[in-house]
């Protein structure tokens, strides 16, 4: 579903490369990990898929549709697609919890019903029905992940991506926050995930890209982390 | 669509109470920018007015010789009447003029009965006349001066023009409206530039600490007019209580203030602000409201663009 073919980033100067020659497929229902030092390319690569960032040469599709040719106006809706999980969580910090995850549906113009029903059920799913009106300022680092992960399932994407979403964590909130994306991915949503965390590899034993320098250097369907 | 429209509202509601600090800043310096705005208003007012009233002291008149026909002092009237220049022509008759004296000269018994002594009306007619602008005056003057040229040196009907005579004051002062003008105009220039720049570099400030807020709204795919919505209510918001605060300033140094200046420019300020309140206030809460929108709107459009 998400396919890239032959794709590079090369910075003005043409000093460094971030991507060179990635060449890959993500299959529906896949739990991907990515792994590598920094300044691999990971981070870039998944801004590619959300079309943060544009490749300078290769294309990036999202089953067959060029991510890049996407005019600006339809890039909202595209991304409403697409659940982001980041390492430093991103919420709204004048928002509560469940304001949070709300405004991910309201922004997909969901009705108040819908609202009502799906914000207290992805809450649920990762365990914070008690801390709902709670604002980000008075939750813990992994209470405030899990929101985001809330937030990015809400509207029941096709693909979740998760930028280091334990970078910030204790190990006890890594543990919690990786099994509960399993349950989404058991769930039937694929899930691209960059990692530094070598627990978290192994412990997920599913397919494992390794990155280094730009270039992606091993893809193994059931990986350890190997650097 | 209207469920979109009452989310931006709430959003836009929600979001300027949870920023109070931030809202409430925005807002205080909007409202200095309106009271300046306001106060050079105010001015302009009060300069309008006191220069209307030097100006309408200001006139011509033409004393006719006493025994001039009728006829010929109602061509001269209606002639100079007739004058672009000229605003109104008042005609004092003879006897008139004889009645004013009497009534001017009330209780000085020897002007009186000097009076008395002459067999007839010593006093001519005379026209009074006003120009639209003070210096419009000399061409006013030179019209007559032509009228008295053009008559029978035998039988003059114009006696005496007092334009002469008053000549200085009406430059002296026809050079002081006009400084005035332009220097009133360049202060109130540079106050409103200097509001619009403060008021904007503010608003742009407040929304500057919500950068952060509108890169996590665009990735969760929220659309531009779902992200600026709440951001423009807010600027609407500010302007107007901003120009609410400002109005409600104005009044407690209006009462102080208006009977002075009634004093000094012979207009009542709080009298003018009461009686002029719906325009004021449309005005004052007109260009808060406007500032704040465009300024919000603008603001966030920085961080909309990629």
């Amino acid at each position: 579903m998400i396919y890239f073919d032959n794709v590079s980033k090369l910075y003005p100067d043409g000093r460094a490369a971030a991507l060179q020659e990635v060449t890959f497929q993500v299959a529906p229902k896949e739990f991907v990990s990515i792994v590598g030092h920094s300044g691999a390319g990971k981070t870039t690569l998944l801004k590619m898929i959300i079309a943060e960032d544009k490749p300078s040469v290769g294309q990036v599709f999202y089953e067959s549709l060029d991510i890049h040719r996407i005019p600006r106006g339809k890039l909202p809706s595209f991304r409403r697609k697409i659940g982001t999980v980041f390492q430093d969580f991103k919420l709204l910090p004048h928002k509560t919890a469940f304001e949070n995850v709300a405004f991910a549906m309201e922004a997909n113009g969901r009705t108040d019903e819908e609202i009502a029903e799906n914000v207290p059920q992805a809450l649920s799913l990762v365990d914070l029905d008690d801390k709902a009106w709670n604002f980000p300022h008075e939750l813990s680092g992994g209470e405030k992940q899990r929101v985001a992960i809330a937030r990015a399932i809400v509207n029941q994407p096709d693909i979740i991506i998760a930028d280091e979403p334990t970078g910030n964590l204790d190990p006890i909130a890594t543990y919690e926050v990786v099994q509960i994306l399993r349950k989404i991915n058991d769930l039937g949503t694929t899930v691209i995930m960059t990692t530094h965390n070598k627990g978290v590899i192994d412990e997920i034993e599913r397919r494992v890209i390794t990155m280094d320098d730009g270039r992606i250097v091993r893809d193994d369907a059931t990986g350890k982390y190997v650097l | 669509m209207i469920t979109g429209l009452r989310r931006v509202m709430k959003a836009g509601f929600v979001g300027f109470w949870r920023n109070a600090y931030v809202s409430l800043a925005s807002i205080f310096v909007l409202m200095v920018a309106l009271f300046v705005i306001g106060a050079t208003m105010f001015l302009n007012q009060l300069l309008t007015v006191s220069l209307d009233a030097l100006q309408s002291k200001v006139d011509i008149n033409v004393y006719f010789v006493p025994n001039a026909p009728d006829e010929e002092i109602e061509r001269i009237r209606d002639a100079v009447a007739s004058l672009p220049d000229v605003l109104f022509v008042e005609y004092t008759t003879r006897e008139e003029a004889l009645q004013q004296y009497r009534e001017r000269r009330q209780g000085d018994e020897i002007s009186l009965q000097a009076l008395e002594e002459l067999d007839e009306n010593p006093l001519g007619g005379n026209l009074s006349i006003q120009a639209k602008e003070t210096s419009q005056y000399e061409n006013i003057a030179r019209f007559l001066d032509e009228q008295r040229a053009a008559a029978e040196p035998q039988t003059p009907v114009i006696d005496v023009i007092n334009y002469d005579q008053n000549r200085d004051s009406i430059d002296t002062l026809t050079g002081v409206i006009n400084a005035t003008e332009k220097a009133s105009f360049t202060v109130m220039a540079i106050l409103l530039i200097a509001a619009v720049l403060i008021t904007f570099n503010t608003i742009r400030l407040a929304i500057y600490t919500s950068r952060e807020e509108i890169a996590i709204m665009r990735l969760v795919g929220a659309s531009n007019m779902f992200i600026r919505g709440p951001f423009m209510l807010q600027g609407i918001m500010y302007g107007f209580i901003a120009g609410l605060l400002a109005l409600l300033a104005f009044y407690p140094l209006l009462i102080w203030l208006g009977p002075r200046t009634e004093l000094f420019f012979e207009l009542n300020l709080l009298t003018y602000y009461v009686q002029n309140f719906g325009s004021i206030f449309g005005i004052l809460v007109g260009i808060g409201i406007t500032l704040g929108l465009v300024s919000s709107t603008l603001a966030v459009a920085r961080y909309l663009r990629t």
